[in-house]
């Protein structure tokens, strides 16, 4: 039985700062869409942005946020359930404090649901329900019990979760029992996105005419492929006439000299190959 | 001469250029359109000596239509929209059809002949009240005058110009006007209703300027149900609310006088709630209780007399006047598998003007409604006519104790459609029998041929265009090579069962659910949806396909459900359930039995799920699926999308091992002040995808994210739900997600600011297409989304695949992190939607194309490519040869692509596809009052010869060549002697 405790302190201006608490610190801020991982948790994946301290970046999109108190600390509760069983509480979430002691084992034996939820009305839990959330208990385990969170905020709301491990679980899920019965947790907070206007064209010929003058040009194709349909007959006309010229000469020297005296150079080669053939 | 054969045979193959549209000869060929009017709520007749007869009838779908009254053919019709529903139709001056619709605001006269409108008039009032409309021959200085009461006032209106020539207000609160008479030959206007309920009031007033002449009032102790029955120009008879006093009220000369009969006075045995039906007949009115209906005369000063009490279910129809002072009505009664249609004179009960006893299909339900008319026969006797409406909706005209005609009106209300496929040409049956015969089949193709090479002469012509569309091969009843011979099964609103068959569109058969017939224990059956119940492969040969027919008993979802299933081949229904629970969801399972057998499973309003079919084998192959059995549900209301899982067997139900409790696996909650679901879309479930990666321009690889599980939403402001341009764009937002069922992740959230729904959205591989209003550009908007999936986005290098060391073949897996990469464009759009699908093709190989169903009611193909989230303003020539179009702000609408061509699919609701064998085609089945149907071919038909395809043309030219070869051969030979002897 291990505890690990991990302080996530939530603001609403998505700014992210935690306090040193138990031997570990992470103090981040929480980039829109970025990811981060909590000192001690594994990195599984490619480099994260490394948390620094550091002012609050506010995106336009996020704007509207940051007119609320910026300052207050928000907790909600945390609660597990354990495949069927009641939800029991697993910590708030400004202070994740949680650990498998009861059941967890069981739980990873019979691959059943662990489920969290929380309450979908930050200010005033649990607003009109919770929100839940649910993951085989098997794709938690690795070196500890990795958690990834993607939660999806809208003002105050919360909309709903997307909870699991942070990389793949793929079928079959083998028994794997973690080497700490602890969690490791990856949080990450999303708004929504702003859908990308219709283009208007209009706009963009009245005040773009640099923009239109800076089409780029299609690269100069090389010579062989601007020009190919013509030196390829050309090519063969040269070799025809190449070996049409040395065959002339073999046969003048076999010394036929052609009976009619005739000047083309075709007639002068069909006679006496024909002649060939006869014999 | 070989040259200048082979010439010509690659002119003729190179003349083969794939066209974008149909040709006028070519409509008719692959597609059929049938036109409906929906269940008649009224029928007026309109047969004078001279001109066509016809009828015109209004319907519950709001069409106003003349019909021929020989055939049954549609004249013509309008449709009025859902928001203008008809209340009285009526033929005046002999040339217009009068229509009063919209709650009695909308007066319109129709030119009969041609359906033109002739005027229009607008009739507001003080209130809203029950709208009247009487046409009687009332004429004022030369003027016919229509007298419509609507909205609280009585209004006089020309018929000519539709100008209001007087109105007289009611004004006082309370008062209902029932009834508004004009005895005959008189210069008056009766205008009679209930004022609080319990006060009948009676008004006088002039017909020719509307000036009050008189007004009386009597107060009774009971309060008055609401409907009267006319008996005489000056006798009413009332129900009370308790429906067992009787009331006849008398107004003569003015002065009201009533009496109070009970009912229990008339019939022995207490009938319990009574109801006047029709307020018909002179003389005659009739009182329906649960278990009779009982015809009731009126004699003298308010005596009554019952004439008649019949247990069958009895329809009579409005008093219609025959001759001078004399009128007859029409009843209609059940008797097993024939109906008897008896026509009364009004003033005479037992005797009979006519009766006949017609055979009636069972699998048309009960008479609902039933309409006379009379003519004259050749020996100058009365003759009668009579047009009813069934319990399926289908209108008969019956005469001469025959059906003359019938039209299945009630597929204008198609619920659900599916297909099955025809029966195996078994190898007993002779095709033979059915092809042409040499000879013919040769001097089809010559002609062809003439065609073809333009020397066909205009009867030539005539006879190629019949007999492609006369083709015996589509509308064969067995399984074709190609797949395009199907039967489209579809479940109507009145629960009935039609088979049609693609190639020509005729019913093969029908049939009233019996199992969802009104009944005790289901008294109010409601339709709900089809599933393909059995899909026969390996024992395609002895075994029919059937399909599973899924209703409930009552409008609440907790209400009971009933299951039946039917054989796709005849029709028949082979079994039915009547369930102990409810049906909120089926499930499709993509598990079958070893009778192929598909399994469903039935969540109930508790959340628990039920499997069907309830056979050990099916639990058995059910077990090992368990675990791996999740689904959704949406709750539209409160907007909270919920995920659910097995849990164990039941625990409240006794011994009932195919019932299953279920658990929560997530839920999202989306705030109630901010966001309310409009939309909701999924994928096909057999929708197949060809590959799963996508070659971009600079000769990389996205990998789609294709996954069956993908849930589309889309959310608006709950104040911008209304109609388009309630709201400003400021407080206006739409919000879509992508979100995977089984775990509940939202892969993708995006806000449209300042743009409101309706909302019409199609899901297909990795992509979802919406339309919706932008608010600040005041146009409609079709946005695509198109999602990858980046976690296979490193097996790009050859070299790993060679080694193997990929995971392109590893599972996938829901609980593996998604990591997704989303693409989108939004475009304007002209038109606004009524539906929208994609095409669907068997192997999905050939590229995708929307269909659209437009405000005009057609159907609209859109290439995908033109709704491609890479399209930029100057692709590059790497992305131009990948087929990436230049972007444009707008959807080009190409006058070609309306695969309805001329026709429009009335009232519009649904497209659906399906699959044919050849992977290019795909069938399209638009309906809504009308059904259309096609073959379409997104990228053309590059896997078969045309329709057209001359064979002829291809043997001759054969044939040539081999000639020509001959000829040169035997050339050359003759001049290689020649040279030899040189």
């Amino acid at each position: 039985m291990k505890w690990v405790e991990v302080i996530v302190s939530f603001i609403l201006t998505l700014s992210f700062l935690s306090f040193p608490s138990c031997g570990f610190q992470s103090d981040e801020l929480l980039v829109d869409d970025e990811e981060f991982g909590l000192e001690g948790a594994p990195q599984h994946r490619s480099p994260e942005p490394i948390p620094t301290r550091s002012p609050p970046v506010t995106s336009p999109t996020r704007k509207r946020h940051s007119d609320l108190d910026s300052d207050s600390k928000i907790q909600f509760s945390l609660d597990h359930a354990f495949g069927d069983s009641d939800f029991s509480p697993a910590g708030t979430f400004s202070a994740r404090l949680k650990t498998w002691s009861h059941g967890g084992q069981n739980l990873l034996e019979s691959d059943d649901f662990y489920r969290i939820r929380l309450p979908s009305n930050v200010l005033s839990p649990p607003g009109r329900d919770f929100i839940i959330s649910s993951v085989k208990a098997r794709c938690l385990p690795r070196e500890s019990l990795d958690e990834h969170f993607v939660i999806h905020m809208e003002g105050v709301n919360v909309l709903a979760v997307n909870y699991g491990s942070p990389g793949s679980c793929p079928y079959p899920r083998n028994l794997k029992l973690p080497a700490k019965w602890s969690f490791s947790s990856h949080t990450v907070l999303k708004n929504s996105e702003q859908a990308p206007r219709a283009p208007v064209f209009t706009e963009e010929i009245l005040g773009g005419e640099n923009a239109e003058g800076e089409v780029v040009q299609p690269a100069e194709r090389s010579f062989w492929a601007k020009y190919w349909m013509y030196l390829i007959p050309l090519g063969l006309i040269v070799m025809n006439a190449v070996t049409q010229a040395m065959n002339m000469p073999e046969e003048q020297a076999t010394g036929q000299v052609p009976a009619q005296g005739q000047p083309s150079a075709g007639a002068v080669q069909r006679g006496p190959s024909s002649a060939v053939r006869r014999r | 001469m070989a040259i200048m054969s082979f010439i010509f045979v690659f002119f003729f193959f190179s003349s083969l250029q794939p066209i974008l549209s149909l040709y006028e000869d070519q409509v008719g060929l692959m597609d059929w359109h049938q036109q409906y009017i929906g269940k008649v709520k009224q029928a007026v007749f309109h047969t004078h000596k001279t001109g066509r007869k016809r009828v015109v009838a209004s319907t519950e779908q709001n069409i106003i239509a003349t019909l021929d009254l020989r055939r049954g053919e549609i004249f013509w019709r309008h449709v009025l929209g859902p928001n203008d529903v008809v209340d009285g139709i009526d033929i005046a001056l002999g040339k217009y059809v009068i229509t009063l619709s919209s709650g009695g605001s909308i007066l319109r006269a129709w030119n009969l002949p041609d359906g033109q409108m002739v005027w229009e008039s607008s009739l507001h009032g003080p209130k809203h009240s029950k709208p009247l409309l009487l046409t009687r021959n009332l004429i004022i200085e030369k003027d016919n005058v229509l007298i419509v009461f609507s909205n609280g006032r009585l209004n006089a209106v020309s018929c000519i110009d539709g100008e209001v020539l007087w109105k007289k207000d009611f004004e006082e609160e309370s008062l209902e006007v029932q009834q508004v008479i004009q005895p005959p030959g008189s210069g008056f206007i009766y205008v009679l209703g209930f004022a609080a309920s319990s006060q009948f009031e009676m008004y006088k007033i002039n017909a020719k300027n509307g000036e009050l002449l008189k007004h009386e009032s009597t107060a009774f102790s009971g309060r008055f149900t609401g409907e009267v029955s006319l008996v005489s120009s000056e006798t009413v008879v009332a129900l009370d609310s308790t429906g067992s006093i009787l009331l006849t009220i008398s107004f003569h000369n003015g002065k009201i006088s009533s009496q109070q009969t009970p009912v229990s006075n008339l019939l022995e045995d207490s009938p319990g709630l009574a109801v006047i039906i029709h307020p018909s007949v002179t003389g005659i009115f009739a009182i329906k209780t649960d278990a009779a209906t009982i015809f009731i005369r009126v004699i003298g000063e308010g005596k009554l007399e019952v004439v008649e009490k019949t247990n069958h279910e009895t329809v009579v129809s409005d008093a219609l006047s025959i001759s001078e002072g004399q009128q007859a009505f029409a009843l209609v009664q059940h008797a097993g598998s024939s109906i008897h249609l008896t026509v009364k004179p009004a003033h005479d009960w037992d005797s009979n003007l006519l009766k006949e006893s017609i055979k009636m299909d069972q699998q048309r339900g009960f008479v609902h409604k039933v309409f006379i008319n009379n003519y004259i026969r050749t020996d100058r006797s009365h003759g009668f006519r009579a047009l009813i409406v069934m319990e399926d909706h289908s209108l008969l005209l019956l005469q001469q104790g025959a059906i003359v005609w019938s039209r299945e009106d009630g597929l204008a209300s198609i619920i659900d459609v599916t297909t099955s496929e025809l029966p195996v040409e078994k190898a007993g049956v002779s095709v033979a029998k059915v092809e042409l015969n040499l000879f013919e089949w040769l001097k089809g193709h010559v002609l062809k041929l003439k065609g073809t090479l333009m020397l066909a002469t205009p009867e030539d012509i005539a006879a190629i265009q019949h007999m492609r569309l006369k083709s015996s091969e589509k509308s064969k009843m067995t399984r074709d090579h190609n797949g395009f011979r199907k039967l489209l099964i579809a479940l109507t609103r009145a629960g009935k069962l039609f088979g049609l068959h693609t190639g020509d569109g005729r019913i093969v058969w029908s049939h009233l659910l019996q199992s969802l017939h009104k009944s005790e224990s289901c008294r109010q059956p409601i339709v709900l949806n089809l599933y393909q119940w059995q899909v026969p492969h390996h024992h395609a040969l002895d075994e029919n396909p059937s399909v599973l027919v899924v209703g409930r008993c009552g409008p609440s979802s907790d209400a009971l459900g009933v299951l039946s299933l039917v054989d796709s081949y005849t029709g028949k229904e082979f079994s039915s359930l009547s369930l102990v629970h409810s049906v909120a969801q089926v499930i499709p399972l993509p598990y079958t039995d070893s009778t192929e057998q598909r399994l469903h499973l039935l969540i109930d309003a508790d959340k628990h799920a039920h499997l069907y079919p309830k056979t050990p084998e099916a639990i058995d192959s059910f077990q090992s699926e368990f675990s791996n059995v999740y689904w959704y549900s949406v709750d539209d209301d409160n907007g909270i999308i919920k995920g659910y899982a097995l849990k164990t067997k039941c625990s409240s139900n006794v011994a009932d091992e195919f019932c299953f409790d279920s658990r929560e696996l997530w839920s999202i909650v989306l705030p109630s002040e901010s966001e309310k679901i409009i939309t909701t879309a999924t994928r096909k479930l057999n929708e197949a995808v060809h590959t799963q990666a996508k070659l971009i321009a600079d000769q990389d690889v996205m990998y789609k994210y294709i996954s069956s599980n993908l849930l589309f939403v889309a959310t608006v402001a709950p104040k911008a739900s209304g109609e388009i341009g309630s709201v400003t764009p400021e407080e206006s937002w739409l919000v879509v997600y992508l979100i995977d069922t089984v775990t509940g992740r939202v892969l993708h959230r995006m806000t449209h600011h300042g743009s409101q729904g309706p909302v019409q959205a199609v899901l297909s591989e990795n992509w979802v297409v919406y339309h919706y209003f932008n608010l600040r550009a005041h146009r409609y908007e079709m946005s695509v989304i198109e999602i990858y999936d980046q976690s296979r986005a490193d097996n790009k290098d050859v070299w790993k695949l060679v080694v193997g060391n990929h995971n392109l073949t590893s599972p996938v897996s829901s609980y593996s992190r998604a990591e997704v990469i989303t693409k989108s464009q939004s475009y304007f759009f002209t038109h606004s939607l009524k539906a929208i699908a994609v095409t669907l093709t068997v192997k999905g190989i050939t590229s995708k194309q929307l269909l659209i169903g437009t405000i005009g009611d057609q159907v609209l193909a859109l290439d995908k490519r033109f709704l491609d989230p890479r399209r930029s303003v100057n692709p590059t020539q790497a992305e131009r040869e990948e087929g990436i179009i230049p972007l444009t702000d707008s959807l080009p609408i190409i006058p070609q692509s309306y695969i309805t061509h001329s026709l429009r699919v009335e009232g519009l609701q649904s497209i659906i596809t399906v699959a044919a064998k050849l992977e290019s085609t795909t069938l399209v089945f638009a309906h809504g009052l009308d059904l259309f149907f096609t073959h379409y071919a997104p990228s053309r038909t590059y896997d078969s010869l045309t329709e057209d395809f001359s064979y002829a043309l291809l043997l001759i030219t054969i044939v040539v060549l081999v000639a020509a070869i001959f000829v040169t051969w035997i050339l050359s030979q003759r001049k290689e002697l020649q040279d030899r002897w040189r």
